[in-house]
């Protein structure tokens, strides 16, 4: 059984590799049982989109003139 | 018209603000940062001319300035070494530990909660701003790794083999600067005067 703290660690594996069968299936397993781990993943999400959103406002063209 | 006008000084002005930005925030070096703006700006003035528009000019220079950074940041991880823990490191982990039980699980106190529609923040510019302050917060070292990761878009076996360190150490790293960065907007944005410490 995994703990929280091995689970979040596999979340954030999760986000830069494919995790394997047994450890998706562990953290599946976790994750039916955790809500707080499950928030936790919400988060991992969110911070990956937040990074493409602050990139694209970084590199939008916001302050181009009216013409 | 001539096309040659497509970089001007008031496109400049405003550019060179969001790039320095930018490159300040991965670079952590103020006169790093400014010369590879520079150099960015300067590669893109001589190439300016097969584009359409700024839109897609922005986001070329911008280009640019990544490969810029990217070099800095392969120069510099030759004379530091990233996998050694520093200070503020330690006291990144220690924090993260204290957030769980002996048998590690989450103290209820320390349990992520549920930061409801956290997408509706992104439309928020104070929130942005916290964003910031928050990648600003994290180590040095770790925040280049993140940094390199999530905004400069390398695979972690990329990541892992520029700053030559192993892959299990850039994982570590990785899901410290996560979970400090989580932690921060936790605090600071979705959950402001709730954490006592």
């Amino acid at each position: 059984m995994l703990s929280c703290k091995e689970a979040t660690h596999l979340m954030s594996e999760g986000l830069d590799r494919k995790l394997g069968t047994g450890e998706q299936l562990q953290l599946h397993l976790h994750l039916a049982m955790c809500s707080g781990c499950r928030n936790f993943r919400e988060q991992m999400d969110f911070l990956r989109t937040a990074c493409r959103g602050f990139l694209g406002r970084v590199e939008a063209d916001e302050e181009q003139p009216p013409k | 018209m001539p096309d040659t006008a497509l970089i001007d000084a008031d496109f400049v002005t405003a550019i060179r603000r969001d790039l320095l930005k930018f490159a300040q925030l991965q670079l952590r070096d103020a006169a790093l940062a400014e010369d590879a703006v520079q150099e960015a700006l300067a590669a893109a003035c001589s190439g300016a001319r097969q584009f359409a528009g700024r839109a897609a000019l922005k986001t070329w220079v911008f280009a640019i300035l990544r490969h810029k950074i990217v070099d800095l940041i392969r120069q510099q991880s030759r004379t530091t070494n990233i996998s050694a823990l520093g200070e503020d490191e330690a006291g990144l982990d220690e924090a993260f530990d204290t957030l769980f039980k002996q048998n590690a699980h989450w103290r209820p106190e320390a349990r992520p909660g549920d930061w409801g529609n956290p997408e509706e923040a992104l439309r928020e510019s104070r929130f942005w701003e916290v964003f910031e302050i928050c990648l600003n917060h994290l180590p040095e070292n770790t925040a280049r790794v993140f940094m390199m990761r999530e905004f400069l878009e390398f695979e972690t076996a990329e990541v892992c083999s520029e700053l030559a360190i192993s892959v299990s150490n850039c994982n570590v790293i990785l899901h410290r600067a996560r979970n400090g960065l989580r932690r921060c907007l936790e605090t600071s944005w979705f959950a402001p005067g709730e954490k006592p410490c």
